[in-house]
């Protein structure tokens, strides 16, 4: 096994992080999971609650057949078994944001079995991280604590969404792979269009379960850090958490298996309820619900208009537009910034694309806080820029300057770049012609230095600064050099 | 399997069911005398075969991905004890 690098030191040596993810991931579907009610982000509170999500007396669950294709769908996006047959149970618990007494979800069987993802590391290593399994369940209403003094308010609206559970093993041992693995699995469910991966609106958490040992030791007692809702908070989360944990073992306690929660405000963990009892959930085969069965067929129809996924999209970038690792990672991140990069780079250097749509056009978006949607600057303006800059029709540095001006004007004015150098006079003195009849002048009015330059290449350097002078400096120092070394024979 | 008093008050707690002391004892007879009688089934061989989760010799059927429910709140609150604008209310959850 590769040697952990992450180790955490304490009092008593070095500490080793052991790290596994339960992910919820909302299935992007427009009714939920058993009910026709509604899933929209942000309605009426109880405004998109059937009866069946309420709980009433006699209501029976249907299943929603397009989340057990996207259940399907994201199995076979985490290379996972697919089980053709699964079974949904009844997990029994009471709170007041879950009306039936009990959440629907799978428990032996699950409809996802064993699966991997690959996480990119910062020192550009790849690591596999297992997934355990994929359960489709129901989710809860939504409770608020902090309306009323001593009320707490209960909207059901959430009630019965389908999410997709995503248990990975425990296999991360940092923050940071922790970190990328929540941004891989968001990558790759947005690429399969099963889930918006909106962290936010918390169509994506994860619950973190964070233990520590000696290196080589038996796993130590995990505590479990439920519902973080951002990739910077888990990583806040653990690094508090497993400190925390190494402290308390150092000065003679033990950890004790219990739920947390993290305060993004304190940056702190904390114990959720102080529960003597362990969960007894009494899990069995919800009665209401058939055994969930489909054919090979039904899978193999998913798995033919499977897209392109991060990791195949990067190696493509790699091997087909010559990008570094590192540029094609950071642009097959998210779908959009991909195809963005990919229409930009139609007839053009890629190279040069890659650089400009990262350094100008991604860099102006986190700026101006904006989406790749809502770019400014189109796709294709940025490949006939960087188109420009090849044909020199304008220098590097005015292009930068033209690229902000399209950048301020918007979509709306949608000025192309021809346009703008054109309006701004921004464009190089390209005129063979003229250069060449400078360098010619140049040229003959001093034989002399011909004959020294044929010995010294160097040499025609002074040519180029007397071309440049008598240009008046207009003319493109590449466009010059390159007649200058052609005139003198040096090429 | 028997059931004895403190199991007897543990399954009425995950059922919030109120049960006084003075109800263990019959509950937990009851309860034994029940298990007691279901539990001559394990006498069979059940080696090889396949739960039996559902008597209908059917196959699960589903909806298509479409809204066609909600949108009465005030249905749904109708017979809640306690409510404050359009959310349930209930004693506060948290300390």
């Amino acid at each position: 096994m590769a040697e952990n690098k992450n180790l955490i030191s304490g009092a008593t040596g070095d500490w080793e992080i052991v790290l596994g993810l339960e992910v919820h991931a909302q299935v992007a579907s427009k009714a939920k999971l058993f009910s026709g009610a509604a899933t929209e982000f942000g309605a009426e509170p109880n405004s998109q609650v059937s009866l069946v999500d309420a709980a009433m007396p006699g209501m029976l669950p249907v299943i929603n057949w397009f989340c057990v294709e996207q259940a399907v769908r994201t199995g076979l996006g985490l290379k996972a078994q697919i089980n053709n047959y699964s079974v949904f149970d009844r997990k029994n618990y009471f709170y007041p944001d879950l009306p039936q007494g009990y959440q629907i979800s799978q428990f032996q069987q699950p409809i996802v079995g064993e699966g991997a993802i690959e996480i990119d590391l910062a020192d550009g290593a790849v690591k596999e991280i297992g997934i355990e399994r994929l359960h489709l369940e129901q989710d809860a209403g939504k409770s608020l604590h902090d309306q009323h003094p001593n009320m707490s308010f209960v909207d059901l609206n959430r009630s019965g969404v389908a999410l997709m559970e995503i248990v990975s093993n425990p296999d991360m041992r940092s923050a940071a792979e922790a970190q990328a693995y929540v941004k891989k699995l968001r990558a790759i469910l947005r690429y399969l269009g099963t889930c918006d991966g909106n962290m936010e609106q918390g169509s994506l958490r994860a619950d973190v379960n964070v233990s520590v040992r000696k290196p080589g030791d038996e796993l130590g007692t995990r505590c479990e850090i439920k519902n973080v809702n951002s990739i910077r908070f888990i990583g806040q989360a653990i690094e508090y958490e497993a400190r925390r944990q190494v402290d308390l073992i150092e000065d003679g306690g033990t950890v004790e298996q219990q739920t947390r929660l993290f305060d993004p405000k304190t940056g702190e963990t904390r114990a959720m309820r102080s529960k003597e009892e362990a969960h007894d959930y009494r899990y069995f085969p919800d009665p209401d619900l058939l055994p969930l069965e489909f054919s090979q067929e039904f899978v193999d129809e998913i798995a033919k208009d499977l897209p392109e996924l991060p990791d195949e999209k990067k190696a493509r970038f790699i091997n087909d537009y010559g990008l570094t690792p590192y540029d094609a990672g950071v642009l097959v991140g998210e779908a959009e910034n991909a195809a963005f990069f990919e229409s930009a780079a139609e007839g053009q250097d890629a190279k040069a694309v890659a650089n400009m749509v990262i350094g100008s056009v991604f860099a102006g978006l986190n700026k101006a806080d904006l989406d790749i949607a809502d770019s400014p600057v189109s796709a294709a303006q940025v490949g006939q820029l960087v188109g420009l800059i090849a044909d020199d029709t304008v220098s590097g540095r005015s292009a930068k300057e033209v690229f902000e001006l399209m950048f301020e004007d918007g979509p709306d004015q949608g000025k192309n770049p021809a346009v703008i150098i054109e309006e701004k006079g921004l464009k190089q003195v390209t005129d063979t012609g003229a250069i060449e009849a400078a360098v010619d002048e140049v040229i003959d009015a001093n034989p002399d230095k011909v004959a020294q330059a044929k010995e010294r290449p160097k040499m025609a350097g002074w040519f180029v600064g007397q071309v440049m002078q008598a240009t008046g400096g207009k003319a493109n120092p590449q466009a010059v050099n390159k007649l200058v070394m052609l005139k003198l024979g040096l090429e | 399997m028997s059931v004895d008093e403190n199991m007897v008050r543990r399954i009425a707690n995950l059922a919030r069911i109120g049960v006084t002391d003075g109800e263990l004892p019959a509950l937990a007879k009851e309860l034994s005398a029940i298990i007691g009688f279901v539990e001559q089934l394990s006498e069979l061989d059940t080696d090889g075969v396949k739960p039996l989760t559902s008597a209908v010799e059917d196959r699960i059927r589903g909806r298509e991905d479409i809204v066609t429910d909600g949108g009465y709140a005030e249905d749904v609150l109708a017979n809640a004890p306690e409510k404050d604008d359009e959310y349930f209310a209930v004693p506060k959850v948290v300390e």
